[in-house]
């Protein structure tokens, strides 16, 4: 392999260097530095004489006698199945003390996109246990589903109670006692403290969780370029469980807010236009790249279902982040700060929060029949409630009629009872339904229209406001 | 260039000099403006779209990880083209119409690889012709001269390709062809095959464009009460994520009454697309009741699939349309959504280094907009026939604000506009479109239709519930400073009325049968039985009747079940109902 000592310029996380070769777009490359340090890095541009490359544990300590090398491929992810139980560092070289990976392929991370005609759409119910996710915004198997969260926020105990109490209902009798119908566990954090990451390592080996677990952590003092790489590591790993071992994956990445911005500082450090607020205008696509790379496949048995989180800087959904997040992903599940300062646990609100997918996972035989119904109509009751409680801010409660009364005690209760179920509760589907019906039937039968008439007859329960006063 | 031409019609060959993701430049190419060009060892498929001394800028359709400069690039010396003939109908297409059921099999993979060329129709497969001329006839460019059964619901007509001579047909006759061989043959030396080819940037030529006067009707109780749209005319539908876009345009796809529907997937999600192709071949086209695929012609390009075809795929959907236009048929194309490709033309703007626009869009942004839906229209054909084609285009505003270029500059060139709105979604009142925001100009030029077809007073009673909605609009500004019991009774009555018009009419579920299409008389009826109830309802409180006890009828509520019920069933309801209304009121006074 020939080496360059042809370093011509060095600005941020960016070098170039002259070369007599042809290099290859996106192809590796190692700086070694007169110190001896080995820096990996990609090509992000490549003309006949010179190379741009992107170095991703930080250009510090390079000058212009390093020497470079060529590595003629591609970035790869070493995969195999022992890589389960696995604590790796972001760019995939284990942390954990454990053995080295001896891998069964090694595979490009880019990713080639799923063919549409060979995807399977996504309709397996999953239950999280959380009312508010499986009552209101459905997960189903292969669906990408991101928390848009915020800065305080415990976006964090939201995802744990998540991958922590995941699963497909009907395949829980018969599995075998090791939770069959448990998820493997991909996680992949970008740019998190290290004091949140020992939080999740914590749960993760406190559940049992870490040995169906494959753990990617780049920490926030770690090279923010090589955020780019690490969920693209953690998506090819989850590939290879999923469609090649059969594996129901659920893949976390946190935090999406920082892998955008080491791709800004990507952009500005290559002089590119920027698009929105500095963001390079090509996120939408290098996002998609991430988020299309979950579904399930015609065919084969594993699946990849998403849970990106991000954290919405000025709690501000139109913030190009979670803006284009939103514009991929399948929905979005919503963390509320008002509800987290009233001690709401998880504090999901529910009306900016959407599953995209929920439809086809829900009702006769996947669930329950009222549940389109039920939900619909905890929708619109919720935010006939919130409506009333701009209006009693101004004329007091005395000034509403009967009716707008018992929209705001539902309101009350719908947070109280429905959401407030903490992150240790784990409800299933049933449950949450009765208790979606238990506050219903505090409003008056004829003020239910979202709802079937049998059902309404079947499961209204005509005393209730005696109950509740 | 096509997907179908011999690649060996090469004539130059280049080199290239440098790769920058989707941008390739190469040299000693010797290409025009536009030319396809195929890109390295891998023969990666790209569009010439720079030209500077010895040096040519290609955009790449492909993924282009590993290319390295000094790899070959070979030019073809045409323009980027489709092929058109039988066998698109019930077919899903990437950006370059290459099949994707054929891609997979060729690729042996669930993944798309790369530099895989497949044809966009079936070069082997044989068809039944039938003529519709005879030997001495004369025909023209544009002419048909015989006919293929390409779907059971759609009549494939063979016509004579827009360049050439014409003349007298010498040879022509029924038999089963593949869609190369030549079907009839002219005294100018002239071979008629099914298949043509058409670069997919240059509109396909039509005689004259004409006013549209009929509505598609699309089975939306808020489209074609309130904000119908042309045959022939364009829509655009903004609007923030998650407000309904792809629900909305997918109702369209299903239940509008074009003959031929073209759905372009525009930079969306997989998933989406997957559902299309799962869900079209099942469901029955309202129209023949045949399976809906039978109609369709799909495009994906997924958000994960390379930039640069997602500039394309517009193009080759808008010129498949103008084909089935040719042969007289109406037809509707769905692009969701063009915020991707308009991102698309600024992520290879910007590798370009041009000097950019507003927000980082090129500066020809509204140009190419504008060329784009001026392609739509209710067409004389050069054959004589009249036929159509309807846009209706998907906006993703960033933020849902719509002052941003893209929707600025549709609004400006389309007649329709249906403004989503995130706060009706969060409420789960769908379709959520705004009533007060959104507007048709079509309206005037289709009111004679709907007098002829639905009802003389059809225009009357819908300005009655534009007007009641405005009105509602403007007392629930009053209502959130004093509440609702501070009203006097009649604006008490009008809220009622109003929120009827919202429930009852204007929402309609995607997800019950029964409520996914209504037909126009059934839209009608529902509106003139809510009128029924304000009718009643004021003469009622004009007797004396307190509101709360207009509002308490038994009947009022049922107007929320007429959308649910059966379709044969539902103007008996009505009628019931209506009286109902009636006596329950009278009781009162």
């Amino acid at each position: 392999m020939k080496e360059y000592q042809t370093i011509t310029e060095i600005s941020g996380p960016l070098v170039f260097a002259e070369v007599d070769e042809d290099i290859g777009y996106d192809e590796i490359v190692e700086i070694e530095t007169p110190s001896g340090d080995i820096k990996r890095g990609q090509i992000l541009e490549s003309s006949s004489g010179l190379v741009a490359i992107q170095v991703f544990e930080g250009t510090e300590g390079i000058d212009t006698n390093s020497s470079v090398r060529f590595m003629g491929e591609t970035m790869k992810m070493p995969v195999t199945e022992d890589l389960l139980g696995r604590v790796l560092d972001g760019s995939g070289n284990p942390i954990d003390g454990g053995p080295d990976i001896v891998p069964d392929e090694r595979r490009d991370i880019v990713g080639a996109a799923i063919n549409p005609y060979a995807r399977e759409y996504p309709e397996e119910f999953i239950q999280t246990g959380i009312s508010g996710i499986d009552g209101m915004n459905t997960l189903v198997r292969g669906q990408k589903l991101p928390i848009f969260s915020a800065s305080g926020l415990p976006h964090n105990d939201l995802a744990l109670q998540i991958a922590r109490q995941a699963t497909v209902p009907e395949e829980d009798e018969g599995e075998d006692e090791d939770g069959g119908s448990e998820f493997a566990v991909v996680f992949g954090a970008m740019g998190i403290t290290a004091e949140e990451a020992n939080e999740f390592m914590d749960d993760f080996e406190r559940t049992g969780a870490l040995e169906r677990s494959v753990v990617f952590m780049n920490l926030a003092d770690d090279p923010a370029v090589e955020r780019t790489v690490t969920p693209r590591l953690a998506l090819t790993t989850a590939e290879y469980l999923a469609f090649d071992k059969g594996y129901h994956v659920l893949v976390i990445l946190t935090d999406m807010t920082n892998y955008c911005e080491a791709l800004r500082e990507i952009g500005a450090a290559r002089e590119e236009v920027p698009g929105r607020r500095g963001y390079p205008g090509y996120m939408y696509t290098d996002l998609a790249q991430l988020y299309e790379r979950a579904g399930r496949l015609k065919g084969v048995e594993g699946s990849i279902t998403q849970i990106p989180i991000l954290t919405m800087p000025g709690d501000d959904d139109t913030h190009p982040i979670p803006d284009l997040t939103g514009y991929i992903t399948e929905g979005q599940i919503m963390m509320d700060r008002d509800l987290e300062s009233q001690g709401l646990k998880p504090p999901i609100n529910v009306l900016p929060s959407l599953s995209r997918l929920m439809d086809d996972g829900i009702g006769e035989g996947l669930t329950r029949a009222d549940h389109g119904g039920v939900s619909d109509q905890l929708y619109a009751a919720y935010a006939e409630g919130q409506d009333l409680r701009d209006l009693v801010n101004i004329v007091g409660r005395e000034a509403l009629s009967e009716r707008d009364n018992k929209y705001l005690d539902f309101a009350d209760q719908f947070e109280s009872e429905f959401i407030d179920q903490g992150f240790d509760t784990n409800r299933d589907i049933d449950e949450t339904l009765n208790i979606g019906w238990d506050l219903l039937s505090t409003l008056p039968k004829t003020e239910l229209n979202r709802v079937d008439e049998e059902l309404i007859e079947k499961y209204y329960q005509e005393d209730a406001e005696a109950v509740e006063a | 260039m096509s997907q179908a031409t011999d690649s060996e019609a090469v004539r130059e060959d280049g080199v290239i000099e440098s790769v920058s993701g989707p941008v390739v430049t190469a040299t000693d190419l010797g290409a025009k403006m536009n030319d396809v060009v195929y890109v390295g060892d891998e023969g990666l498929m790209g569009e010439v779209i720079e030209i500077e001394g010895n040096l040519s800028t290609i955009q790449v359709y492909e993924e282009t990880s590993a290319v390295a400069p000094g790899e070959p690039v070979e030019n073809t010396g045409e323009p980027l083209s489709v092929d058109l003939g039988p066998g698109m109908l019930d077919t899903i297409y990437d950006g370059v119409q290459r099949p994707l059921d054929v891609l997979q099999e060729k690729m042996d993979s669930a993944f798309l690889d790369r530099g895989v060329d497949a044809p966009g129709i079936d070069l082997e497969k044989t068809w039944e012709f039938q003529p519709e001329v005879e030997v001495g006839d004369e025909v023209e460019p544009g002419d048909v001269v015989g006919v293929v059964e390409e779907t059971v619901t759609i009549d494939h007509k063979v016509m004579v390709p827009p360049g050439y001579d014409g003349g007298e047909v010498t040879a022509i006759e029924a038999g089963n062809f593949t869609v190369e061989e030549p079907v009839a043959e002219l005294d100018s030396g002239e071979e008629i095959q099914m298949r043509q080819e058409w670069p997919v940037r240059r509109p396909r030529p039509s005689a004259d464009k004409q006013t549209p006067t009929t509505p598609l009707v699309s089975g939306q109780r808020i489209l074609d009460g309130l904000f119908p749209l042309a045959k022939g005319g364009t829509a655009a539908i903004p609007g923030p994520f998650g407000s309904g876009k792809t629900v909305t345009q997918q109702s369209l796809a299903k239940f509008s009454d074009a003959d031929i529907v073209v759905y372009i997937g525009c930079g969306e999600r997989g998933n989406e697309m997957t559902e299309v192709i799962d869900d079209f071949p099942e469901l029955p086209d309202p129209q023949t009741g045949n399976a809906l695929m039978a109609r369709t012609c799909l495009i994906a390009n997924t958000s994960n699939m390379p930039v640069a075809a997602r500039e394309s795929c517009v193009y080759t959907g808008i010129t498949i349309a103008e084909f089935y236009r040719d042969m007289g048929y109406d037809v509707a194309l769905m692009a969701d959504s063009t915020s991707r490709w308009a991102e698309a033309m600024r992520e290879i703007s910007s590798r370009l280094e041009e000097m950019p626009g507003e927000e980082g869009y090129p500066a020809y942004l509204a140009a190419r907009l504008s060329q784009f839906y001026e392609r739509a229209g209710y067409f004389e054909n050069i054959n004589g026939t009249e036929g159509s084609i309807s846009v209706i285009g998907a906006v993703s505003p960033p933020g849902g604000d719509f002052s941003e270029p893209v929707t600025q500059n549709t609004l400006r060139i389309v007649k329709t506009f249906w403004a989503l709105d995130a706060d009706l979604a969060e409420r789960r009142h769908f379709p959520a479109i705004n009533w007060n925001e959104s507007y048709s100009l079509y309206q005037d030029q289709l009111d004679p239709w709907y007098r002829e077809n639905v009802a003389e007073d059809y225009p009357e009673v819908r300005q009655w519930a534009v007007d009641t909605l405005d009105e509602e609009g403007e007392l629930q500004e009053i209502v959130q400073l004093v509440g609702k019991d501070a009203l006097p009774p009649d604006q008490q009555l009008t809220l009622e009325v109003a929120r009827y018009l919202r429930e009852a009419w204007l929402q309609q579920n995607a997800f019950i049968e029964v409520d996914q299409y209504c037909p126009p008389e059934k839209t009608y009826g529902i509106l003139t039985a809510i009128k029924h109830f304000n009718d009643e309802a004021f003469e009622a409180l004009d007797a004396g009747v307190p509101v709360e006890e207009i509002q308490n009828i038994d009947a009022a509520p049922q107007l929320n079940r007429i959308a649910t019920t059966e379709d044969e069933e539902a103007e008996e309801f009505t009628d019931e109902l209506e009286a109902d209304i009636t006596e329950q009121l009278r009781e009162l006074y």
